[in-house]
């Protein structure tokens, strides 16, 4: 057993979304409405309860003579987001019942069977990723294809992506792998290219790393993701902090009322 | 196509989608790779990983543009401007690969004095008739060879009513095996110096002017593209309906054909012409046709005005001296064998007078039309919809309700089913229940895992499915459907001996059945296919075991060896030991994964180079080998001379002419026969089109049948003040053709719920739409809306000084499935390129303007049109 | 009793870690421990996707007659084990509430389809066939064999198997001398 990692390339992402569609049809996920966005050829427009990977296009102003993996400029961008499965995990360390728990191959597991919908997960996210399904109000994300894992096989949408954007396996590896796909887009003219691993932010590190160009944050990607757990030894402090200086005032007005009060 | 299948003699994608990775540029064009065909464009991606550059030409920025190192928008229709210009570009700066087209193509043939070029007469070649509007090919044959013998429909490509499919090979031009030639190239008449001539105005400055692509873009895929070639190098060209679906698509292929030979880039490793087939057995349902012109095996069929009075002058027409359609005759005496069993004898000219003699235009759109004017009875519609997939789908539907009888088959209740009750037609009242008369059966079909059976793919790979579970309820197999249906008819006929009856009764239909719904046995439908020996029933090994003395029978001869001998099907085969993917399938002809492989050694049978060997000559063990199985004769040796003008058989082309199929074993950078309008392909414009045709007089193609009727209107060309915008309907990746496996499902339909126009933000600003709501869409055939989508991947061009507007639809939705919207194939108009008889969808003009269309009965009483020239 | 339905209360369990931070294993509830992808133990048949003209292989994983997941076959030389979303999406394809299992037969002027038995639409329709090709087969023109009906007419084939559309031109053509077959094919 080892720990793994999904590492998303959108330097090889076509924008097909065979990734939603064959992480759909193995979890059973229903449709997220027939809803035309207007935006791009996104239509479901956000990772969500019923969708667990999510292609983003990023349309800029093409040039004639120049495609889009030409070094001068990107055109069209297109990349597939999905759960992070944080080494610290705002989703987990806000569950208070013990329903999301974390595997043995590093993954961040929602069990539904235990999940009672109350949604801390949902605000604890600093990718925005989990959510509540409409129906019965529990939480739902990507599992990691846990139960394909379990027996050796690659997550869903690693194994259908057409041209391999989508790469899953064993997360040291895939780490260097990372760092050498960068060394070679950047040989290649690609300046812009950069590995998106968050290791040195609250979340400590991902279970899925992505190599963009550009900016991140055009990726729904936060260049400094906050676990907000983190602050809650913080929180808790100045909520004492707090009730400490109310008490004291408190007590204080008591003990400097004037004697006039008295009569 | 006839467009590959003139040029280099086979039919099909020369190469494989894996042999892309090989390639050192990629030139993509009139196909979205990325977004029809994803999975094959991973070895696009592998191919640009290893450092190869991708070209995409198209007018729109898709997602294979934005995988691409140069994209190059262009004016849709104006593809052979710019592909001739690239030859031109290659004869002016001797790019061209000198050794491969001395020794391998027909560029040093030398033509007859009486041919006269597009130059000379304005956009039409010698020969046109302008009464029977259409070409005399006679002035096209090389200089010597003799007209075939015969009366005047003997003549080559004289029969009306043929279609293309048959006669893409050179058989008519029996004798191009003698011709005069000139290896130095220099003779003012030698196919060379005539290319030369025919494309010496398609100058980068024309493409600036007329494609909308600049001199600095245009020489840049120039230089990139023409560099991929050479004993070192190559470049592959990968096409999908961006090109066929032209009035001239054929001829469009053409170019590209003719730019590969001269880049030597035919039949060798990363080299080639990949054709993109949309379906999964595109390739399959021509190979072994479910169309009008052809037998299995692009043996074609029988024509009343021509060639077919009597079996000897049939297979004296489409025989050839030299080269493998020398075998004519015993490909088609052992499809007959295949057919009619014991019945055919050679007393009865093995059956030949029992097969139908077409007498016209029987396409679908040819009989479509008849049917709308109610000359048919009935009609199989079997996995396909035209009511919403097929060119103006209102004159589809209301010919429908003309039939006495439909019975269609499918996985879901398709448009084409239920047009009668809730079609445009008869929510607009134009049509009712209560009028249309058609009995309507419909059937529920089986789906892919529900049955056995095999798809010829794109690299013409057969590969065969093994059934998973049965199919639900009544739903059956189409083998089941047409065997049954076959019992059924053969039991009427049994009894009946009048002569329309003697091929029913003849025919061979007991195949072994199994299971509880009596499923005929697939795999013994394969095996009749592949060819046995009459005698003793045992499978065929290679094409070259058939025989014309009725020994042998084979239901598909380019298909022999597919399922070799008893238990061994090779389309089953899944070990694949290499990047080409021997052990994997069966790819015909013999399994070789890259047509016209000889052509990947020199003349001497030695590897150009290192880098791009694929097939050499073994001089220890006598034959030829290498990581291709050779298309070619085996132990033919290298220099072993031709004796094409006057020997026999495929032995006459010696051991250095690859083309094997050619009468003269080359690959034809000039046809001589076989082509309907013209030896080489010439600019013409779209049918409508904005502009005039800036190189000729000759406006748009003259071989093509228009079929304009009042149900069947166009835009007046060039240009027309009510539709003055270019439209193209394309597919997207979300979807698959007209929708009708797409749109029933969910996660399909989530993805791409609504139809949408896109257009540039200049033109959005001209016409006043805006982003996200609706725009109405009007061509002289319908009118329909479609959500707004403005973006930047639009771009309006530069045409010859004036700004021009291409807007682009998808055409997935109809009025049924999850997702519905209005049917952009209603736009369409019905044409018949002359070759194929394609319509064309790439290059329309429309009108577009802001708001919702009309509905109801208001549709009728109030096009739009109309509105705009009050 | 009460000890079991404790023990399966997950705070308890995380409780009962011993060491760990209580969001491992052992907070699995059995499900999760039980977990096996659905596939498992599935019969499996090597199929070919039928979208595009790529030819994807897949794998048609099944149980019990009944179809249970279809994903790509990583062997394939062509498409490695990848499907594009059409063809992640066959399963569906397949499986689907609005795929047909029954014959429907709208008789002419008819508002609304019928239902009408397998074998007795086949039986229809070969009447229909052999009226309509009675009516109108020509066996010679000017003395000449013709041999044809241009009254009956057929659609169809790219979406087909090789095998079928051997027999839809083989009985159509070389049997009933129907001349009018067509499919989407214009290669």
């Amino acid at each position: 057993m080892s720990v793994t990692a999904f590492l998303t390339d959108s330097t090889l992402c076509i924008g097909c979304k065979a990734c939603e569609v064959a992480c759909k049809e193995w979890n059973h996920v229903s449709e997220d409405g027939y809803d035309w966005s207007g935006y791009s050829y996104d239509n479901t427009s956000a990772l969500g309860a019923s969708t667990w990977r999510h292609v983003k296009f990023i349309e800029e102003t093409p040039v004639p003579g120049l495609g889009g993996n030409a070094s001068e400029q990107t055109s069209w961008g297109f990349s597939s987001d999905v759960c992070k499965h944080c080494e610290v995990a705002g989703c987990l360390e806000a569950c208070p019942t013990g329903a999301i728990v974390r595997t043995e191959f590093g993954g961040v597991f929602i069990q539904p069977d235990v999940c009672n919908g109350c949604a801390y997960c949902v605000v604890a996210c600093p990718f925005g990723v989990v959510a509540k399904n409409h129906g019965d109000g529990r939480a739902f994300k990507c599992t990691f294809c846990y139960d394909r894992q379990k027996v050796g096989l690659a997550p869903a949408c690693a194994t259908t992506c057409p041209t391999e954007s989508i790469k899953f396996g064993e997360i040291s590896q895939l780490r260097g792998e990372a760092q050498q796909r960068i060394q070679v887009l950047r040989q290649r003219g690609l300046e812009d290219a950069t590995l998106y691993d968050a290791t040195h932010t609250s979340v400590g590190g991902i279970h899925a790393m992505f190599i963009v160009r550009g900016d991140v944050r055009a990726y729904n990607l936060p260049p400094n993701p906050e676990v907000p757990t983190r602050y809650l030894k913080k929180g808790w402090m100045s909520a004492a902090i707090a009730a400490g200086l109310l008490l004291g005032g408190t007590v204080l007005a008591f003990l400097t009322q004037p004697a006039t009060d008295a009569r | 196509m006839p467009g590959l299948g003139t040029s280099l003699g086979r039919g099909g994608a020369t190469t494989a989608q894996q042999d892309l990775s090989n390639a050192d540029a990629i030139l993509i064009m009139g196909s979205s790779m990325a977004e029809n065909h994803p999975v094959g464009f991973q070895w696009v991606i592998e191919a640009r990983e290893k450092g190869a550059k991708i070209i995409h030409v198209d007018p729109r920025f898709t997602r294979t543009s934005a995988m691409a190192d140069i994209w190059v928008p262009l004016r849709a229709g104006s593809d052979i401007l710019f592909l001739g210009a690239l030859i031109h570009y290659v004869i002016e700066n001797n790019r061209e690969f000198r050794d491969y087209v001395v020794n391998y193509t027909n560029a040093p043939m030398i033509l007859r004095e009486d041919f006269r070029d597009t130059e000379d007469l304005d956009g039409l070649f010698s020969g046109w008739d302008g009464e029977k509007k259409k070409y005399d090919p006679e002035s096209w044959l090389y200089r010597g060879s003799p007209v075939k013998a015969g009366d005047d429909d003997n003549k080559p490509g004289h029969a009306e009513s043929s279609g293309g499919h048959g006669k893409d090979r050179g058989g008519e031009a029996q004798d191009a095996g003698k011709y005069q030639e000139d290896r130095t190239l220099q003779h003012p008449r030698c196919v060379f110096q005539v290319l030369r001539r025919h494309f010496s105005r398609y100058t980068p400055e024309i493409v600036e002017r007329f494609c909308g692509v600049s001199e600095d873009v245009f020489l840049k895929v120039a230089e990139v593209f023409t560099s991929a070639s050479g004993k070192e190098k190559t470049g592959a060209i990968c096409y999908a309906v961006g090109w066929t679906q032209h009035s001239k698509g054929v001829q469009i292929i053409r170019t590209a054909a003719i730019l590969q030979l001269l880049l030597g880039n035919i039949g060798r490793p990363g080299g080639g012409i990949l054709a993109l087939r949309g379906h999964a057995s595109i390739q399959g349902s021509t190979d072994i046709p479910t169309l009008y012109d052809i037998l299995p095996g692009y043996l074609p069929m029988p024509s009343s005005e021509a060639d077919s009075k009597k079996l000897t002058g049939y297979i004296g027409k489409h025989s050839s001296r030299t080269g493998l359609w020398s075998g004519f005759e015993k490909y088609f005496v052992s499809l007959m064998k295949a057919y009619y069993g014991e019945a055919a004898t050679r007393a009865n000219d093995w059956g030949f007078d029992w097969l139908p003699r077409i007498t016209g235009d029987h396409s679908h759109f040819g009989y479509w039309l008849d049917m709308a004017d109610g000359q048919l009875e009935g009609l199989f519609v079997m996995g396909q919809n035209p009511a919403v997939g097929a060119s103006n789908g209102r004159l589809q539907r209301a010919a429908m309700a003309q039939l006495k009888w439909l019975v269609v088959r499918d996985m879901v209740e398709t448009e084409t089913a239920s047009f009668w009750y809730d079609s445009p037609e008869v929510k607009r009242g134009e049509l009712s229940p209560y009028t249309i008369g058609t009995e309507v059966f419909l059937f529920p079909a089986a789906g892919s895992a529900e049955k056995a059976g095999t798809f010829t793919n794109t690299q013409r790979l057969l590969q065969y499915r093994n059934q998973a579970v049965d199919p639900p309820g009544d739903a059956r197999s189409e083998a089941w459907f047409m065997y049954h249906l076959g019992r059924r008819l053969k039991k009427k006929a049994a009894q009946d001996f009048r002569s329309r009856n003697h091929g029913l009764r003849a025919l061979t239909w007991d195949y072994p059945v199994h299971g509880k719904h009596d499923e005929p046995q697939v795999e013994d439908v394969l095996k009749e296919i592949n060819g046995y020996a009459v005698r003793d029933g045992k499978q065929l090994k290679h094409i070259k075991d058939l025989k014309e003395d009725g020994s042998t029978a084979c239901g598909a001869w380019i298909y022999c060896g597919v399922y070799p001998e008893e238990k061994r099907n090779r389309a089953n085969e899944r070990h694949p030991n290499d990047l080409l993917g021997h052990g994997w399938g069966f790819a015909w002809p013999n399994d070789c994964r890259i047509l016209y492989n000889r052509a990947s050694a020199r003349p001497d049978g030695t590897p150009w180079s290192e880098r791009k060997k694929l097939v050499w000559w073994d001089e220890e063990k006598k034959e030829w080998t290498g990581l291709d199985n050779a298309d070619y004769e085996k132990h033919v040796p290298p220099d072993r001379p031709a004796k094409v003008h006057d020997g026999h058989g495929t032995e006459a082309l010696g051991g250095a002419r690859p083309f094997t199929l050619h009468p003269d074993g080359v690959g034809w950078i000039w046809v001589p026969s076989g082509l309907k309008d013209g030896p080489l392909p010439a600019h013409y414009e779209p049918l409508e089109s904005l502009i005039k045709n800036p190189l000729y007089a000759q406006q748009d193609n003259p071989a093509v049948n228009k079929r304009a009727r009042s149900d069947n209107r166009y835009a007046n060309s060039p240009g027309d003040p009510r539709y003055p915008y270019i439209l193209s309907t394309y597919r997207l990746t979300e979807h698959h053709t007209a929708g009708g496996m797409t749109r029933t499902l969910s996660h399909l339909a989530e993805l791409q719920p609504e139809l949408f126009i896109e257009v540039s933000p200049e033109f959005s600003s001209e016409v006043g739409l805006r982003h996200g709501e609706y725009a109405t869409v009007t061509t002289p055939r319908s009118t329909i809306e479609a959500r707004v989508m403005v973006t930047p991947r639009m771009r309006p061009l530069q045409i010859d000084g004036r700004v021009i507007h291409q807007v682009g639809l998808p055409y997935h939705w109809g009025y049924r499935g999850q997702v519905t919207g209005d049917v952009v194939n209603d736009l369409l108009v019905i044409s018949e390129e002359p070759n194929v008889r394609i319509m064309e969808t790439k290059a329309l003009l429309c009108d577009v303007r802001p708001g919702r269309r009309p509905s109801g009965a208001q549709a009728i009483e109030k096009p739009l049109t109309k509105e705009r020239l009050t | 009793m009460l000890k079991h339905l404790l023990s399966r209360w997950p705070l308890m369990r995380q409780l009962q870690g011993g060491g760990a931070d209580g969001t491992g294993p052992e907070a699995m509830s059995d499900r999760t421990r039980d977990l096996r992808p659905k596939t498992f133990g599935a019969q499996v048949a090597r199929s070919i996707c039928p979208y595009c003209g790529v030819g994807c292989a897949q794998l048609v994983f099944h149980k019990d007659g009944k179809l249970i997941s279809i994903e790509g076959d990583p062997e394939s030389p062509i498409s490695r084990g990848h499907l594009c979303p059409k063809g992640a999406d066959t399963f569906e394809l397949h499986t689907h509430a609005e795929r047909l299992t029954k014959v429907k037969y709208r008789p002419p002027y008819a508002t609304s389809w019928q239902d009408i038995d397998l074998e007795t639409a086949m039986d229809w329709v070969a009447d229909r066939v052999w009226d309509s090709r009675e009516r109108t087969f020509q066996e010679k023109k000017d003395g000449e064999v013709l041999m044809q009906t241009t009254a009956i007419a057929h659609l169809g084939g790219a979406t087909l198997d090789n095998e079928e559309n051997y027999l839809i031109k083989k009985l159509f053509s070389a049997g009933l001398g129907m001349v009018c077959i067509s499919n989407q094919a214009r290669i």
